[in-house]
């Protein structure tokens, strides 16, 4: 039999190719992930190559339609709205790509901590998170916002630790299954530190379940950082944001719908991306995932 | 006899493998089911007997598909039958009655809904007459109260009393053939035994034709006249149940019989080596060639073909007249018996557990929540050396006093003390490294108990490096060689649970409790999820490491035959409390507690000539009485008030044999030794 012949290779790399090709054998991986690989991509190398200076203004092209020259047309100032939308992801990839882990991190770790512990100290901590969780997301950002300022050094921490809050709970049910299984009761007849059963026992069961709430987390957050540069909270001008774009070319949308679609493709076709990836991701996993997309 | 209800013809059944194969779970079956005949299907798990009894009702599971041959009921080709039209008939002239009814009852549909939507459906009943009929068909599976019952929930029930819904449920219809599919797996001993006489008396009266799927021949010796016996998904031994389990044909069938510990031998059952090969595995021969001690050159080269002798028997095998040359009756090893010295290994004191923790308005007011122990009184000495066995049905405390000498979950009262007398902390939080160590525990489902996203190596390494600080080479040696002592390679090092198969993970199980050197193994129903010939191994490995280190036992099961197998000394609980205990031969003889002797009436012996003694009711009691004797309710044997109110007295015979009963050890051995004269008259 093939278990005899070729003795199985059960190192973390091989399971996490197997499982990246599992992804992309599925039709919305294979989509997903390349959604997102070309907008991270897209994000990286877009200084060189976009046509034009992105804060060049030009008062005699103002809301120019789409031609050969500005693929996309210009916006009211006279700038290139194709030059702007390749630039235009780089801040919010920025503060999503480093909050996410870190949300996906702090949440994880004190949802397992409180799923192993159980009692009363959990009934406390999830009553706090639940209050939490049913307060509007941006009064509780504009709040920290408008206390602390909009630079990324607070956007950051800001996103991270409100979206870390609902981790907790998917984390804490992830490991309460867990926790029931008898290799953990065995762990703790052996007599294991609390420590050693989370690293050992708890996490390697309840890491899938993390990553794909992670990439769930990611384009939530990404959708929050649009909207706070749409409502001016985010990206200040002349930096180029998505969320901003729209923003700026809402009033102009019954005449040059150009400079609303062009940023509103590129969100959504980057949320999509992630959805997509985070539902084959799911599946490759052998996770059921009930909770749905953002939009 | 009469014209064949259901007959299967040559089919096979098979899935694309993911390399594109065909792989095919069933073999060019023929099966022909008359009316009024009650069939067994027989064989391990994998074996594609489940896959067989749906196949005969038109039902594929998903991914499977039909390659060739046909499925007839009463003539009607199964599989080319519409939807619709196959809705007609399942659950009505066939219906299916699955493993577990807890799960396949509606949990939001009060059972007597659930009732009339299956009389709705499938018979020809008036709308006004549903409510009687449902209450008349809940009192032909001799459901107590069965208005009563009508108005309950799922969950309400007890296993037994959902089994016996689901067996009314599946007679709404009027069927001329009851499918079913392990029905009695998961329940006690008594509720077996009482369903299975259910089933037969049902199909008798019925002329209803049964197929009989499991894996426990002792079910199957009940209730069927013929067994078919199905390896790798071929059927490889059909004749009547006689023929097959006194006298089989096939070296398979031989040896399945051989690793069923019974209750008349005190000798360990004899292991059937090796595994079933996976679908499509089985390659040019016969596929049981592997594990056969009479395999030849023709048995590799050519698959034999279903040959059908005088006998009236049908076997697949080219060498069935030396099958008798195995024996079925072999002798396994004899168990261990260890010198036990005088020194306890293991001491419970006056343990009791409870499981209700006090409610908060009774702490408040400073009230004493007067609720009864899940397990109380327990007072065992385990000698070191020895194997104690703790048998009981479902809920009699067992596992939970494991749990308790584990640390798990702390006793309300009593002591647990370790050889040289040091008491155990109750929580495992604050018991000393060393007293950790001496003491580990073995589960019984190790799909459960091994961590499946760890690999072997990794599974080992925590006891070693958590007792005895090793690391690098050592470490990897030291695993291999525990490896090595559960009869299982050091190339199994670097594979995960998943790629094991049921006995090598509970091998991994054993390995891992072993490598912390322990003087005393907790063993809990161990070998209750693994097939017949899986737990033969294991039970002889078990017997094997006690010999060789000389290891103290608490072995934990259900299986009356399985706890004889390996213990030296054996204690009954029901409710939580101690009934009897003593040395394995006494308790397994008369005279013995009322409730021994129902629980081992109940066993089901793989025998067709032997029948159980059903002498009290299965009704399955939630919590132990408040005062008295725990058996009071359903004992056969019961004197009066006396066991409502006082509770009952330690009776000692000689050896230390004690029965907790209010009859004196004479008079049990009186009225016990004349009912088993009046059986026998």
């Amino acid at each position: 039999m093939t278990l005899a012949s070729n003795p199985p290779q059960n190192t973390t790399w091989n399971r996490a190719l197997s499982v990246l090709r599992d992804v992309i054998s599925r039709p919305s991986g294979a989509i997903g992930l390349f959604l997102v690989v070309f907008h991270v991509v897209l994000a990286i190398v877009s200084p060189w190559v976009v046509p034009y200076d992105y804060k060049a203004m030009n008062s005699t092209l103002m809301l120019t339609g789409p031609d050969a020259t500005h693929w996309l047309g210009t916006d009211h100032l006279g700038r290139d709205v194709f030059s702007r939308v390749l630039l235009g992801g780089r801040e919010a990839l920025l503060v999503t790509g480093i909050a996410t882990p870190i949300a996906v991190t702090w949440g994880g770790f004190v949802g397992i901590l409180f799923g192993l512990v159980g009692g009363r100290m959990d009934e406390v901590l999830m009553r706090v998170v639940d209050a939490f969780l049913s307060l509007p997301w941006i009064l509780k950002m504009l709040v920290l916002i408008v206390t602390f300022g909009t630079g990324i050094e607070v956007l950051i921490p800001t996103l991270a630790f409100f979206y870390g809050i609902p981790v907790i709970r998917i984390a804490r049910a992830a490991t309460h299954d867990v926790v029931a299984r008898d290799f953990v009761s065995a762990a703790r007849a052996r007599g294991h530190s609390r420590l050693t059963i989370i690293r050992r026992e708890l996490l390697p069961n309840v890491l899938d379940t993390l990553m794909v709430e992670g990439a769930m987390r990611w384009s939530w957050m990404l959708l929050a950082f649009s909207s706070l540069s749409f409502l001016g909270f985010g990206v200040s001008p002349p930096t180029p944001d998505w969320g901003l774009m729209i923003a700026d070319a809402r009033g102009f949308m019954s005449f040059a719908p150009w400079g609303v679609l062009g940023p509103v493709i590129a969100l959504s076709s980057l949320i999509i991306g992630i959805n997509l990836t985070a539902d084959a991701l799911a599946k490759a996993l052998g996770i059921d995932r009930a909770q749905k997309a953002p939009v | 006899m009469s014209a064949p209800l259901i007959e299967i013809r040559n089919i096979s059944v098979g899935f694309t493998g993911k390399s594109g194969a065909i792989l095919p779970v069933l073999r060019d079956i023929d099966l022909t089911v008359k009316t009024g005949e009650t069939i067994g299907i027989v064989g391990e798990s994998g074996s594609g007997k489940s896959t067989l009894a749906l196949a005969a009702m038109g039902y594929l599971k998903r991914g499977l598909r039909l390659l060739e041959g046909s499925v007839a009921f009463q003539g009607q080709d199964m599989f080319a039958h519409s939807r619709t039209e196959l809705e007609k008939i399942r659950g009505g002239e066939l219906a299916l009655i699955p493993q577990n009814s807890g799960q396949s009852l509606t949990p939001t549909l009060r059972i007597g809904a659930q009732l009339i939507e299956a009389l709705r459906l499938h018979s020809g009943v008036p709308q006004s007459e549903f409510s009687a009929k449902a209450i008349e068909l809940l009192g032909q599976v001799r459901l107590p109260d069965p208005a009563a019952i009508m108005t309950r929930f799922p969950h309400e029930l007890s296993g037994g009393q959902q089994q016996r819904a689901a067996i009314a449920m599946a007679l709404a219809g009027e069927p001329t053939a009851l499918l079913l599919d392990e029905p009695t797996t998961g329940l006690d001993v008594t509720t077996q035994a009482h369903i299975l006489e259910l089933l037969r008396d049902i199909a008798r009266d019925r002329d209803m034709a049964m197929v009989y799927v499991s894996h426990d021949l002792g079910a199957i010796a009940r209730v069927c006249d013929r067994v078919v016996v199905m390896y790798a998904g071929e059927v490889v031994l059909d004749g009547s149940t006689r023929q097959v389990l006194k006298a089989p044909v096939h070296p398979y069938a031989r040896g399945l019989l051989a690793s069923i510990p019974r209750l008349s031998d005190p000798r360990l059952p004899v292991a059937l080596d090796g595994r079933p090969p996976a679908p499509g595995g089985a390659g040019q021969g016969c596929s049981f060639v592997d594990r056969c001690a009479l395999a030849q050159d023709q048995c590799r080269s050519r698959r034999p073909v279903l040959e059908l002798l005088p006998s009236g028997e049908s076997v697949r095998c080219f060498r069935h007249q030396h099958a008798e040359e195995l024996s079925l009756t072999a002798s396994g090893a004899i168990p261990a018996k260890l010198d036990s010295e005088a020194v306890p290994a293991l001491q419970l004191d006056n343990v009791a557990i409870c499981y209700n923790r006090p409610r908060l308005l009774d702490k408040l007011l400073g009230r004493d929540s007067a609720s009864v122990g899940t397990v109380d009184g327990i007072e065992i000495n385990v000698a070191k050396g020895e194997t104690l066995g703790l048998v009981g049905e479902s809920g009699s405390g067992k596992s939970t006093i494991l749990k308790a000498v584990a640390g798990l979950l702390p006793p309300s009262d009593g002591r647990i003390t370790v050889a040289g007398g040091e008491a155990l902390a109750p929580e495992v939080e604050q018991r000393s490294p060393d007293h950790l160590r001496r003491i580990q525990l073995i589960f019984q489902n190790p799909d459960d108990s091994l961590n499946p996203r760890q690999t072997i190596a990794q599974i080992l390494e925590q006891p070693l490096k958590l007792y005895f600080s090793l690391s690098g080479d050592a470490l990897h040696q030291r695993s291999a060689e525990i490896l090595e002592r559960v009869r299982l390679g050091a190339h199994y090092l670097d594979r995960l649970p998943s790629q094991l198969s049921g006995g090598e993970k509970q091998r991994v199980a054993i390995a891992r409790a072993f490598a912390a050197d322990p003087d005393l193994v907790l063993c809990d129903e161990v070998t209750s999820a693994l097939d017949v010939s899986v737990q033969a191994a294991v039970l002889d490995l078990l017997n094997d490491l006690k010999s060789t280190q000389g290891t103290t036992y608490v072995f934990v099961s259900h299986d009356l035959a399985v706890v004889r197998a390996l213990s030296d000394r054996v204690a009954v609980l029901y409710q939580g409390r101690l009934c009897e205990l003593g040395p394995s031969a006494d308790v397994y003889a008369t005279p013995s507690h009322p409730y021994t002797e129902v629980l081992l009436g109940a066993v089901l012996e793989p025998d067709p000539d032997t029948a159980p003694t059903l002498s009290a009711d299965d009704v399955v009691e939630l919590s132990p009485p408040a005062r008295g004797c725990p058996f009071q309710r359903r004992c056969p044997r019961k004197i009066g008030a006396i066991c409502d109110t006082d509770a009952p007295p330690w009776r000692y015979r000689a050896d230390g044999h004690g029965i907790r009963c209010h009859h004196t050890i004479e008079d049990l051995e009186a009225v016990q030794h004349a009912d088993v004269a009046e059986r026998c008259a």
